[in-house]
């Protein structure tokens, strides 16, 4: 199978039409002059629109964008990131060079490692934006690589997630710690836990978090596969695996959609312990009705998957300057404790609280997270995202052993 | 005979087939073209300069793929079989009766519940948690959880299928009724039973050899959509493996971009499994054809009467049943609060679900307005262009306006993304003209279905007369066609405007996500969305098709309040 | 009132390389000329290429005059050769009045009074607004020949015209149209099965 990316593209479709000179692109390091050129601009923000919370969050910065840059910002809403992916690849195909789309991109680790390889993103840019500095990268190396790849300015970092698991208290008195915990509350609970299939994204980082635990030396996972050692490096996740799913709801036979079918599975009562990516969730989904109030967080005792979401602009996008000071925007202090707020989106911020006047953080700690948030100690050990290649082969692997019977 | 003509006007409706034929399938070969070739290997900006095989060996090394597509083959014939048997048993079991009457008003507000909207509907009814097993739990059956049985997404996409008959049966008795008057049923029922024959028998040896040749095309319509189905099978299908569909379109989402030349590759199988399945149904066509006529000629009298009778009313009965509390489970969860389990209702209701809906609702509301109003309008002048330059032609229209069903019968995902690269050769900007264009593409097809038969079979004295009388053909198209096919041109247009509102990647992919109409906004929230939003959502997108369904049904009644030789005349 | 007359020249009509019929006549006006014969010999292929509406898959040859002028290559509405079926068939859509009302010529001066004139020769005053529909068999077929007449039609082809009535009814109208026609002074051809029908029309009849 063909898995490396394939190098630059051919010229071959693009030259069927002429291109004139490409224009100035706005320098990031001269903002005065980003801000300037940002004024009067239209930004489509690409962006996955499945939570209504997010939604209303993106609706919130447009105003703020509006008011205090004079930009107007459109949330393009997507049913799948791919759908943005696939508008600029087109655009690229048909040697659209100048007239993109799509202005800024919420893209995660494969989407951001195939946009780069395949010079689809415009860059760098994100290092250079004023409010990168409260990111304090130098001492959080997760903001400039995204699932190990180099990020090298061509995203900027907006959210940061975590996998956590959540259960109902008032069912459940000691929820598994780890995967051998697992397996074993699973035995005496049958059907009462499932995971979403792969490669849906959160079924994927389950894997990943049970390969992370289970396997003997986690090194090899932080580097490219190397298909002679994928089978005894995977080998312990598969035998849990398959001691796993028949103990699974309808014994794995099906497995659900995402992490919002799990919540409402949860909701229903058909499962008494989920998980989710977003340490908000379960409060979320309090707060929305659909989970019992008595639901609770927590992570893994070894600490869990975490990572940070980013915003890429598409090589050809027609308003990277309006773009720059959304990203940026979307960077401050006043967005990201505003993100904070479990009313807004529960979610935990990327910002430095080093890095902060004593001022700026206590914005954040004037907000009151809800029953069943995380606090950011409550969290623990954040484990990286193994290489993206990984991710690929896991879920392929997995389909193939259990996807098709 | 030929005509001496001059007028231009002529010249351009002697035009119009091959014109509307080029607009319309211009852009789906090109679309094919460009989303193919990736299949043998050629797509040059992801580095794929050399025609290659690899890609199909790569596919057919798919692990379940021959499930998949097995899936998608069962569902393509399951569907129509029955829908077709059901909807034939049960007008031959109430041809003349109350019963047929009112389903005849049915029809319409079922027809116009989007197949995703219908599909989520199913789902929460008789999933293990579903509004069914709620009413029951614990009285009945003493839970307290829902039970852990695998009823929706099962292996053999039985429930799919299941969701894709009670949505086809509206469709074909749709078309069923439109074709009836022009075959007289009751002329030949009458014959057959002085003759002997019970009523149900009579009408289904004497009927159906005359419908069905009326009604092959709504039939390879239901083929290919339920062959070939993605939001259904989304919903309701299975997922291990999934059908071959949605197999396809995750390898056109896949972020390794190299996937999308085994997607191309799977396009072009799936175009297989439909042209596959179209095959297997001519097949049982014959079939069906040998059997009938042996059970004709046996002359069998008597024996089966009720059981025909009863199987049909019995089958279409618990179509509408589950639809109608499909709805209704839809309806119930928009207004739930939290709902625990072995509940029967939910213990709190609120309106902030469909209060935030609808304070969001004017953009896309108006867009989807706009679009399948200006797309149906296009449509329907387009093949009144077509069948009245056919009319006065006075022959029928050569084979290849056969090509105008292509963008039925290719699966849409097959060529999107190609057309999104045509466009973007052509430096079309993604706006609401592009939009509403796509949307031709697909609305056509189904006006010419739905209209094409009613237009060719209206008495062609209606004509002759007029122009004996000396009406020009403008004014007897004017004067005597239209109004005399006033009501299926609406249906038509009830019919183009319920298939406008349901597109989902037309909108999506050819306006770049930048003409949000309720369909994408639904969809978008349904992916991460809670039970309540997409309730909320699905009866949002049926209410246009609803109001569209509803004034095609009146609008006629009114205008022909006074005159009853315009009632039953369609 | 002018009287019209119509030739019909060497008419030959075949299909897919048989011969179906061929015909000569000349039809003077206020006469009736009938065709008789079995089914399938072509009386209504001759009929329809009278009209101008013969299906494209029929060869016809031949000239047909109406007053001295060939009509064979005018479109149907251009010829004046109205046309009588079976069926009164009045427009279910429009009323008594909009059935008389289409008929008129673009034209016409005072349609009002031409269309009540034309119902009052038919003891159906104030019916123009009625709908057909509601009619007896009888004032149809009174009301189809009125419409008839109003289109100023200088040729009729009859179709049949009587087979659908009952034998009562039957009588009364061909009396009214045959007489309709004569007033008007109109040649007119007749395809029947009927031997009364024929008799009733007193003209020449041809077998074919």
């Amino acid at each position: 199978m063909p898995r490396r990316m394939r190098g630059a593209c051919s010229a071959l479709l693009a030259c069927l039409i002429s291109l004139p000179a490409s224009a100035a692109t706005p320098e990031p390091a001269a903002w005065e002059q980003v801000l300037r050129e940002a004024r009067g601009q239209t930004v489509y923000f690409d962006a996955w629109a499945g939570d209504p919370q997010i939604n209303s969050y993106i609706a919130w910065a447009a105003q703020q964008m509006q008011s205090l840059y004079g930009v107007e910002v459109t949330h393009v809403k997507l049913s799948d990131t791919a759908e943005g992916v696939s508008r600029v690849l087109a655009e690229k195909l048909a040697g659209n060079e100048r007239e993109g789309t799509v202005d800024l991109l919420w893209v995660n680790g494969e989407n951001f490692a195939t946009m780069k390889g395949n010079g689809l993103l415009f860059g760098p840019w994100a290092e250079q934006l004023p409010n990168f500095a409260l990111l304090d990268a130098d001492r959080n190396p997760e903001m400039r690589e995204d699932f190990t790849i180099a990020v090298e300015g061509y995203e900027s970092p907006w959210t940061r997630s975590q996998l956590v698991f959540y259960y109902d208290s008032a069912t459940v008195e000691n929820p598994p710690r780890d995967m051998r915990e697992l397996l074993q509350w699973t035995q005496s609970n049958r059907g009462q836990f499932t995971y979403p299939r792969p490669p849906v994204f959160l079924g994927s980082t389950f894997l990943k978090q049970a390969l992370l635990e289970l396997a003997v030396d986690s090194a090899p996972l932080y580097r490219p596969v190397e298909p002679e050692q994928f089978a005894s490096i995977t080998a312990p996740l598969w035998e849990f695996l398959d001691a796993l799913h028949p103990q699974l709801l309808r014994a794995g036979r099906s497995f659900p959609g995402g992490g919002t079918e799990l919540r409402r599975m949860m909701g229903d009562g058909e499962i008494s312990l989920a998980l989710s990516f977003s340490p908000a969730e379960a409060n979320a989904g309090i707060m929305a009705g659909e989970l019992p109030p008595t639901v609770r967080s927590y992570v893994p005792r070894g600490g869990s998957i975490g990572n940070v979401s980013f915003l890429a602009i598409p090589f050809n996008a027609q308003a990277k300057a309006g773009a720059m000071v959304l990203a940026n925007f979307l960077l401050s202090v006043q967005a990201q404790a505003h993100a904070y707020d479990p009313q807004v989106m529960g979610s935990a911020t990327v910002l430095s609280m080093a890095a902060l006047s004593a001022a700026e953080r206590a914005l954040f700690e004037a907000i009151e997270p809800g029953p069943a948030t995380l606090t950011p100690q409550a969290l623990g050990n954040t484990l990286r995202e193994p290489h993206p290649d990984w991710m690929d082969a896991l879920e392929r692997a997995w389909v193939e052993r259990y996807g098709a019977r | 005979m030929a005509l001496a003509n001059a007028q231009p006007a002529k010249h351009a409706l002697r035009l119009a087939p091959t014109l509307v034929l080029i607009v319309l399938i211009a852009p789906v070969a090109l679309g094919l073209a460009l989303t193919l070739l990736p299949a043998f290997g050629y797509l040059p900006v992801l580095g794929g300069e050399r025609l290659t095989l690899t890609y199909f060996a790569q596919l057919f090394a798919t692990p379940g793929l021959s499930h998949s597509v097995a899936v998608s083959l069962l569902a393509g014939l399951l569907t129509p079989l029955c829908a077709l048997s059901l909807v034939l048993l049960f007008l031959a079991g109430t041809a003349g009766t109350r019963l047929e009457r009112w389903m005849r008003r049915l029809v319409a507000p079922l027809l116009a519940i989007p197949h995703a909207a219908a599909a989520f509907g199913l789902a929460f009814l008789i999933a293990p948690s579903g509004l069914f097993m709620r009413l029951i739990s614990p009285q009945l059956n003493g839970l307290d959880s829902p039970p852990d049985v695998l009823i929706v997404n099962d292996y053999w996409g039985l429930t799919m299928s299941a969701g894709l008959i009670i949505k086809e049966i509206p469709f074909l008795l749709l078309m069923a009724l439109a074709a009836l008057p022009q075959i007289e049923p009751d002329k030949r029922v009458a014959i057959a039973r002085s003759l002997g024959y019970r009523p149900t028998r009579a009408w289904l040896m004497t009927v159906v050899p005359a419908l069905y040749p009326l009604i092959r095309l709504p039939v390879y319509a239901v083929i290919a959509f339920a062959s070939a189905t993605v939001d259904v099978s989304l919903i309701l299908g299975p997922n291990l493996p999934y059908t071959l569909s949605v197999m396809v379109l995750q390898w056109f989402n896949d972020p390794d971009l190299s996937y999308r030349f085994v997607a191309a590759a799977g396009a072009l199988l799936q175009l297989g499994v439909t042209i596959a399945a179209l095959l297997l149904w001519r097949l049982i066509e014959a079939l069906g054809a040998g059997l009938g006529r042996r059970w004709v000629s046996r002359g069998e009298r008597g024996a089966g009467e009720a059981v025909l009778r009863v199987s049909g009313q019995l089958g279409v009965g618990l179509a509408v049943l589950v639809s109608v509390g499909g709805v209704l489970a839809l309806l119930i969860n928009s207004f739930a609060g939290f709902w625990r389990f072995p509940d029967n209702l939910p213990g709190a209701w609120t309106m902030q679900t469909w209060s935030r809906a609808l304070g969001e609702i004017a953009q896309p509301l108006a867009n989807t307005l706009l679009i399948a109003l200006v797309s149906t309008a296009l449509a329907i002048v387009m093949v009144l262009a077509v069948l009245e330059s056919e009319q006065r032609a006075g022959r029928r229209l050569s084979p290849s306006m056969l090509l105008l069903y292509l963008p039925l019968l290719v699966p849409q995902i097959a060529f999107l993304f190609g057309l999104i690269v045509a466009t973007e050769f052509l430096r079309w900007a993604p706006d609401i003209k592009l939009v509403i264009f796509a949307h031709l593409i697909f609305v056509l097809p189904y006006t010419f279905l739905t209209l094409a038969e009613a237009y060719r079979r209206l008495d062609p004295r209606w004509s002759q007369l007029a122009a004996t009388l000396g009406a020009s053909p403008w004014r007897i198209f004017w004067r005597v066609r239209m109004p005399l096919l006033l009501a299926p041109c609406l249906t038509a247009a009830a019919v183009a405007i319920a298939v406008s509102v349901s597109q989902y990647l037309a909108t999506q992919l050819i306006g770049a996500g930048r003409v949000p109409s309720l369909t994408t906004e639904a969809v978008a929230l349904a992916s991460g969305g809670s039970r309540g939003i997409i309730a909320v959502w699905a009866l949002l997108q049926a209410l246009i098709p609803m109001l569209g369904f509803a004034l095609a049904l009146f609008l006629p009644r009114l205008l022909w309040r006074n005159r009853r030789g315009m009632r039953g005349l369609h | 009132m002018k009287e019209h007359h119509l030739q019909l020249e060497n008419i030959h009509i075949g299909l897919a390389g048989k011969q179906l019929l061929a015909l000569s006549a000349e039809i003077r006006g206020g006469e009736v000329l009938t065709v008789m014969g079995p089914s399938g010999v072509g009386k209504s292929s001759l009929l329809a290429y009278l009209a101008g509406f013969l299906a494209p898959a029929f060869e016809a040859s031949g000239l047909v005059r109406l007053d001295g002028e060939v009509i064979n290559q005018l479109p149907a509405e251009r010829r004046h050769v109205g046309l009588l079926f079976q069926d009164a068939l009045l427009f279910p859509h429009l009323s008594v009045g909009g059935n008389l009302r289409f008929a008129l010529p673009a034209g016409e001066q005072d349609k009002e009074a031409r269309i009540e004139q034309a119902l009052v020769a038919i003891g159906l005053a104030g019916f123009a607004e009625r709908d057909p529909e509601t009619l007896s068999g009888g004032q149809r077929s009174r009301v189809a020949l009125q419409r008839l007449l109003l289109s100023q039609p200088r040729a009729v082809l009859l179709d049949e015209p009587f087979s659908r009535l009952d034998t009562h009814l039957r009588r009364e109208v061909r009396e009214f149209v045959f007489a309709g026609l004569k007033a008007a002074g109109l040649p007119a051809i007749m395809v029947t099965h009927d031997a009364e029908d024929a008799e009733a029309a007193g003209g020449r009849v041809i077998q074919l």
